[in-house]
């Protein structure tokens, strides 16, 4: 078992090479890779039955990045999990790098969807669910969507679909940090009771602390014990956590630090310079 | 030193300047600071409509407010006008609504968000909607004149700008010159005619420099407006030219390349050379890797002007 304490270390990581990846590209998108990671690290470290050494075995789980701009949290998590090598970050929006601006199975291994445009990522979830029943076999499907993601109208196609269709092994992680690309979500696009929402689509749900391993780690076994449908984990999150001066902050939904900038998040991840 | 500006602020500025008539209306869905609609929404909160992100409701929202008097401009990245294809062909061509869709950061110098967010079949696919006029212009003031006079059309639109900057080429000239439906010659040579759009015409226009080392006169051709084809224009200097190349960021199938080629192919069956992306997918790179990678920038139009000439 993975303790508490061992997670917030490789999130911590991850942490760094989020935000190393956006500084040297000068471009990609922190607020969201940064949200997300605590629950990816999780993920992955507890719950996730694959194989980094063999990431085209069959039977592994399926973990979709819906969200596919958010690409630096998954491919620091990739790199953590040895799925790539640190160096392979390098190539993060570097022409030709395994590392493409938005995930993509055809360059990166360990990902299982193309991504990088909004509201997709479910409909393809639901796909490899019924494959998996299909085969007979007990894998799982989990879909990391944005909050901003879910007022794509697909989103809730493939919610109806998937709950008409009792998909048991569909899980989905919901990033509720409350921001979108251009602003609040609130001034973009109220969503008012979002928890009523996917329980009236015939949804579980279950609402976590998505900064919070123990939360998360509750939640995670939630998924694993909820089986008569698809289950959603609200995860309630602040956009850029754990850099001061990203967190909460629209501006850094898609926008690299400067030198100083990078020098300040540095220290406050704890590396020595 | 060049004036470099993207043409999406042409488009930005050009809602500004056309929010006197209070028929004008601005969509978004969640990327008004990217195709630069912001600044409308920034002046005139009450007449800006936020569709969260929710491309296929948006087109239809505009549709209904055309067809209740108002003048809906919608934009988003060209790549996700694409989701709404179908909402634009069936709610807003067909009923013929002035509709004027604003699709940015198109084509593969969009750089290093990659594949997934770089559109090469925009043009092509819009193109085939009876009654929408296809537009790309090639600089900001372009962009800016071309939006402003896509106000007073009965019919809808389709409009791709670019995220990068690229040079201003119509700081001086009249702005009468600049037409719906009307090609530009920006430079005229007898060897070989480049029609190019977007931002491949400022290339063209490298390329006929480079040409012009080499003793060979080219004419360039801004031909910002896709559909209608200034097709009187290609004639006009296929004619004189005896061989003709296209430049577009976009597949070869279908967009620029492919409206000349059919053309052509009805008339005089001019050699023709099309400068475009080989039917492949982008990827990540920075916007001149892309021009390189993908065969689009001067260098690669030089050498297919000089295939075009000797297949004269
Ligand atoms: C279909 C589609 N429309 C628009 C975009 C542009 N876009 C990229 S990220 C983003 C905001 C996403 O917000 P959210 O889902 O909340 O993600 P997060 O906050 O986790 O970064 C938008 C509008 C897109 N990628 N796909
Ligand atoms: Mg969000």
């Amino acid at each position: 078992m993975t303790t508490a304490d061992e997670l917030r270390e490789v999130a911590r990581k991850c942490r760094v090479h989020i935000v190393d990846m956006v500084y040297r590209a000068q471009a990609g998108h922190p607020g969201g890779s940064l949200s997300e990671i605590d629950l990816l690290t999780a993920l992955y470290k507890t719950q996730l039955n694959v194989r980094p050494s063999e990431p085209k075995w069959e039977d592994r789980d399926r973990f979709i990045l819906s969200k596919g701009h958010a690409s630096p949290g998954m491919y620091a998590i990739l790199a953590e999990m040895g799925f790539i090598t640190v160096e392979d970050l390098e190539s993060y929006r570097v022409l030709g790098g395994i590392c493409q601006g938005h995930v993509d199975m055809k360059w990166c291994p360990g990902v299982d969807f193309s991504a990088g445009s909004l509201g997709m990522g479910l409909s393809f979830g639901m796909g490899t669910a019924i494959a998996a029943r299909l085969d007979g076999s007990n894998r799982q499907t989990y879909v990391m969507l944005g909050d901003g993601e879910i007022q794509e109208g697909s989103v809730w196609e493939a919610a109806m679909a998937s709950a008409h269709h009792e998909l048991g092994n569909l899980n989905v992680i919901l990033d509720r940090n409350r921001i979108q690309n251009d602003d609040f979500c609130e001034t973009q696009m109220r969503m008012f009771d979002i928890p009523a929402k996917w329980k009236a689509f015939g949804w579980n749900v279950m609402e976590i602390d998505g900064h919070s391993m123990e939360s998360i780690v509750e939640g995670l076994e939630f998924l694993g014990q909820s089986n008569d449908g698809p289950s959603i984990l609200i995860a309630q999150t602040v956009k850029g956590k754990g850099i001061s001066y990203m967190e909460d902050n629209p501006s850094f939904h898609g926008a690299a630090p400067n030198d100083e900038q990078y020098a300040q998040a540095m220290k406050e991840l704890g590396v020595s310079a | 030193m060049t004036k470099m500006e993207a043409t999406r602020d042409g488009y930005g500025q050009a809602l500004l300047e056309l929010a006197d008539n209070e028929k004008i209306v601005v969509l978004e869905a969640d990327l008004g600071k990217s195709t630069k609609s912001l600044h409308f929404r920034k002046a005139h909160p009450e007449r800006t409509v936020s569709c969260g992100i929710g491309e296929q409701n948006m087109l239809l929202v505009a549709a209904g407010m055309a067809a209740s008097g108002y003048i809906p401009f919608a934009s988003t990245f060209a790549i996700f006008t694409e989701r709404a294809f179908e909402q634009m062909r069936n709610g807003v061509a067909r009923p013929n609504l002035p509709v004027h869709l604003c699709g940015s950061h198109g084509g593969t110098h969009t750089g290093t968000d990659g594949s997934s967010a770089q559109s090469i079949e925009d043009l092509a696919i819009y193109r085939t909607l009876p009654n929408v006029t296809v537009i790309h212009p090639s600089d900001s003031v372009s962009t800016r004149v071309l939006t402003k006079q896509l106000a007073s059309s009965p019919s809808p639109s389709y409009m791709r700008t670019a995220r990068n900057k690229t040079p201003v080429l119509y700081d001086d000239i009249g702005e009468d010159v600049i037409q719906i439906g009307k090609g530009i010659e920006l430079k005229n040579g007898s060897d070989v005619a480049i029609i190019a759009c977007g931002v491949l015409v400022s290339e063209a226009l490298k390329a006929a420099d480079l040409l012009a080392e080499e003793g060979i006169h080219a004419t360039v051709v801004d031909m910002h407006t896709i559909k209608p084809l200034d097709a009187n224009l290609v004639d006009a200097v296929s004619e004189r030219c005896g061989s003709l190349v296209t430049a577009e960021d976009h597949s070869i199938i279908g967009g620029l390349g492919g409206a000349v080629a059919e053309h052509l192919s009805t008339t005089s069956g001019t050699p023709l050379e099309r400068v475009g992306v080989n039917d492949r997918f982008g990827e990540s790179g920075q916007a001149h890797e892309m021009l390189e990678l993908m065969g689009l920038n001067a260098a690669h139009i030089v050498l297919a002007a000089k295939k075009s000439i000797s297949r004269k």
